[in-house]
């Protein structure tokens, strides 16, 4: 276990290492020159090179690298080329609304993802199974600003149940929440379906029946907990889909979040604060799946680490 | 020495009275005006700095303006200047010595006095390389300056403190823009000792002599600005608070508008709700309409064949169906002829440019040698309305035989491509279209159209390069004497008459502002589409729901 541990961590550490390298290189590949961003278009010559020199963006890419590298690894992630803030700073300050975002959209791709893929395992083969099943398609189709923005026009402009966008309150979360959580619910049914399906066809589940359960004390009591672990395990390797996802709710909804702060950076080639909020995201979807990785021994034990 | 006194301030010697600055101050402020009050503003993108050396955005201009004062500014609403800090002002018959006279008792919001040493200090901070302005350039004119670029001096050697109310400014050729110079956000006087204290942090904890002072920054949420009770200007600002809502997308600013929840949406009403506001005269009567100091064109790289055939340059100024292209922004705009938008001083109205006219364009082309027309590439930025622009711009360059293949690029992207003289034969300017820094006409020529800009990573896309205008600019600039600005106007109508000859761009519009504000905000149309404090001028509006 131990020796696992070790070693999955090296993988990760080398794992973001990699993204590093790689996203350092291609934004240094980037015809566009944050220099001229910074400079702005009334510069002179002479002002453009003396921020390029001011940035060290003259040196050779592995010089700028290195220099990265020295510095990120006592916890500086640089200072953000248009903001001038420390891109910690940035990201801390706006790291808290994401995580609840997170939290919220958990809930909500749970709460619909599983009880949908119940609903349609036990009624498989039905109408109500096909329809939940297009439905669940539809979701993991469909493209979060659509949904965003219906969800904004009906419940927030047509009927005034919550705020048009914005933060601070429980309000605040509920739509951009069902707007992430669409996405991961349409996965979760599919998901939990096909895991009580299975579960449904052990012979402990035809005893219990044989026994003359009731039909609800079979589901809930003995089926359920056995086919939700696998898919609870899940939840790690889905942070990273819901990286993918924040950039473009939290700009629909204005939540103030890493994945705006990325949006607007990534327009205006604002390279610390790129590189900032990528390693932070890959840490966040490296640890996502080390933790489901760890955990997956404790729900299923036919799974050992090695 | 020969003086030219500021118009509003009538003599000299009253001018040293501190009473002074107040009487003028009273003169300008709207007598219907309710002081109190708390506005909401929201924009879409994050507010980078409020340090004026450095703050270049859109959301942040007009916000530095309200934090901070420069010697000049403009009458509020118009392109019109007037001593803002500076009480009075002096140039020397050579245009090469400005002379300011400060305004007595300004305070900082620290509480400190403002003084002859704040302007040094401001200036030689926004010139040194250190502070990575980017306005640094536009103090090229001061004595001093290139050392201070090239990082051998730390003081412009141009500027004197001549004592604590006066400042004198000595320049290495006469700048007829150097008023508009001192106007600029670049400009603006900060203080010393609260620069030093939050070093790099000072855009995140602004504090200068400007009519609101920060009172929040929430980062990436709000920002909130509380009146300035000691401000200089008596009878300003009229509103107690205004608070900036960051990260609101302009569609949902709209909506929270219709629904009385915010005043002023930042970024403008969204091009597809455009025509649902104006068809609803109760949204409509909130809408103000002005112009702004903007141009959009197309850029021909006259380095690259066959744009370096003028005939061929003409024939594409020719071929452009404007009137049919500004549909496609739902009429936002004014067709152009010329670079200079018409509300800006040097506009020719005489000047009758290239009428559409497919015919001759056609027999040009052919006169050029390109009888079946050519293959080429038109590139543009990304982002709606910009492509479908650039692809009513495509079809009108077919009608003539032109085969334009569009590359439709980030921003950053048609940037770089424009700056590279072997990387782009046209560009449609807009979402990067200039819009001027200060209302004078020598603002839409060094970059964008003189031998300067011409150069790599530079914004002279068509890489025009014209030795004997670039002379004439200079000429332009070194008439400084005031009552010689319509003489100067022409000089400068006659340049752009000639870079139209040339025709290294194909002018295609003016955008037109529309501004949309709540019922109850009040105060002169003007004030909503400022050319100057833009998108709006808050020291001068108010509410007119307050007791």
């Amino acid at each position: 276990m131990i020796a696992y541990l070790g070693r999955r961590l090296i993988q990760s550490l080398l794992i973001l290492l990699g993204v590093s390298l790689i996203t350092f290189a291609l934004l240094y590949l980037l015809p566009a020159d944050p220099v001229r961003q910074i400079a702005g278009r009334s510069a002179t010559p002479q002002t453009v090179e003396n921020i390029r020199q001011q940035l060290g963006l003259d040196q050779p890419f592995a010089v700028q690298y290195w220099h990265y590298l020295t510095k990120l690894v006592s916890g500086d992630l640089g200072r953000s080329y248009i903001q001038r803030s420390e891109v910690t700073e940035l990201i801390v300050s706006r790291l808290p609304a994401s995580l609840l975002l997170m939290v919220g959209a958990i809930l909500c791709e749970l709460l619909i993802g599983l009880s949908m893929g119940l609903i349609a395992a036990v009624k498989r083969g039905t109408a109500t199974d096909q329809t939940l099943m297009v439905a669940s398609f539809v979701g993991v189709s469909a493209p979060q600003f659509v949904v965003g923005l219906l969800l904004l026009y009906v419940f927030a402009v047509r009927l005034s149940w919550f705020p048009i966008g914005g933060y601070g309150t429980w309000r605040h979360l509920v739509l951009p929440s069902l707007t992430m959580g669409i996405l991961g619910a349409g996965w979760y049914a599919r998901m939990m379906r096909s895991s009580m399906i299975d579960v449904l066809r052990q012979d402990y589940v035809r005893t219990a029946r044989a026994k003359g359960l009731a039909r609800s004390a079979i589901i809930f009591r003995h089926a359920l907990p056995n086919a939700i672990l696998p898919v609870i395990a899940m939840i790690g390797i889905d942070i990273g889909i819901f990286m993918g996802g924040i950039v473009v709710v939290e700009s629909v909804f204005g939540w103030p979040g890493i994945g705006q702060l990325a949006w607007q950076a990534i327009q205006r080639v604002d390279i610390p604060i790129i590189m900032g909020v990528t390693l932070v995201s890959a840490f966040a979807i490296v640890l996502g799946n080390l933790l489901a990785d760890i955990i997956a021994p404790f729900i299923d034990p036919r799974i050992k680490l090695r | 020495m020969k003086k030219f006194l500021a118009s509003t301030v009538a003599a000299s010697a009253l001018a040293l009275m501190l009473g002074m600055a107040s009487v003028r101050a009273e003169d300008a402020v709207d007598p219907n005006a309710k002081q109190g009050g708390a506005i909401t503003i929201t924009y879409k993108d994050d507010v980078a700095t409020l340090d004026p050396a450095i703050g270049y955005d859109w959301q942040n201009w007009s916000m530095i303006k309200s934090l901070f004062d420069g010697l000049m500014d403009y009458e509020p609403g118009t392109t019109n200047l007037k001593p803002d800090l500076a009480e009075s002002y002096e140039i020397a018959p050579d245009g090469q010595t400005f002379t300011f006279k400060l305004r007595h008792g300004v305070k900082f919001h620290n509480g400190r006095e403002m003084t002859a040493d704040d302007v040094k200090y401001s200036l030689d901070r926004v010139t040194n390389p250190k502070t990575q302005s980017p306005g640094a350039g536009f103090f090229g004119s001061i004595k001093g300056y290139d050392d201070v670029a090239a990082g051998k001096a730390e003081g412009l050697s141009g500027v004197t403190v001549v004592d604590p109310y006066t400042v004198k400014f000595e320049l290495t050729r006469p700048d007829a823009t150097f008023l508009h110079v001192m106007a600029i956000n670049f400009a603006h006087v900060v203080p010393k000792e609260e620069v030093e204290k939050y070093g790099a942090d000072f855009g995140k904890h602004p504090v200068g002599t400007g009519a609101f002072k920060l009172a929040e920054w929430t980062l990436g949420q709000r920002i909130v600005f509380e009146r300035n009770a000691d401000y200089w200007h008596k009878g300003l600002p009229h509103l107690d608070k205004i608070t900036f809502e960051i990260g609101q997308e302009p569609i949902v600013a709209l909506l929270r508008l219709q629904k009385g929840e915010i005043d002023v949406p930042g970024d403008g009403i969204p091009p597809a709700k455009f025509q649902e506001v104006m068809a609803d005269p109760e949204q409509k009567a909130r809408v103000v309409e002005g112009g702004q100091l903007h141009t959009g064109y197309v850029t021909m790289n006259t380095t690259m064949a066959p744009f370096d055939n003028v005939k061929v340059r003409q024939a594409v100024n020719m071929a452009l169906n404007k009137a049919r292209i500004i549909q496609i922004i739902n009429g936002r705009a004014v067709p152009a002829n010329q670079p200079l938008p018409p509300s800006m001083p040097g506009y020719d109205k005489e000047y009758k440019g290239y009428a559409y006219d497919v015919a001759k364009a056609k027999a040009l082309l052919a006169e050029a040698g390109h009888p079946d027309g050519f293959d080429t590439q038109l590139f543009a930025m990304n982002t709606d309305p910009n492509p479908r622009i650039a692809q009513a711009i495509q079809q009108d360059l077919a009608a003539i035989g032109i085969k334009a293949s569009i590359q439709s690029l980030a921003q950053a992207n048609v940037i770089a491509a424009g700056g590279d003289k072997a990387g782009a034969p046209m560009i449609w300017s807009g979402g990067m279209a200039w819009i001027a820094d200060f209302p004078d006409p020598s603002n839409f020529y060094g970059p964008i159209l003189g031998c300067a800009g011409a150069v790599p990573g530079g914004w002279n896309w068509s890489w025009y390069c014209n030795k004997d205008l670039d002379a004439k600019a200079a000429e332009a600039d070194s008439v400084v004497d005031p009552a010689k600005a319509g003489e100067r106007d022409k000089m400068w109508s006659a340049i752009y008459d000639k870079v139209m000859e040339d025709a290294p761009w194909a002018p295609v519009f003016n955008e037109q502002r529309f501004t949309m504000k709540s019922a109850r905000m009040g105060g002169a149309d003007n004030l909503y589409v400022d050319p100057v404090h833009i998108p709006i001028n808050y020291d001068n509006v108010y509410v007119k729901d307050v007791q």
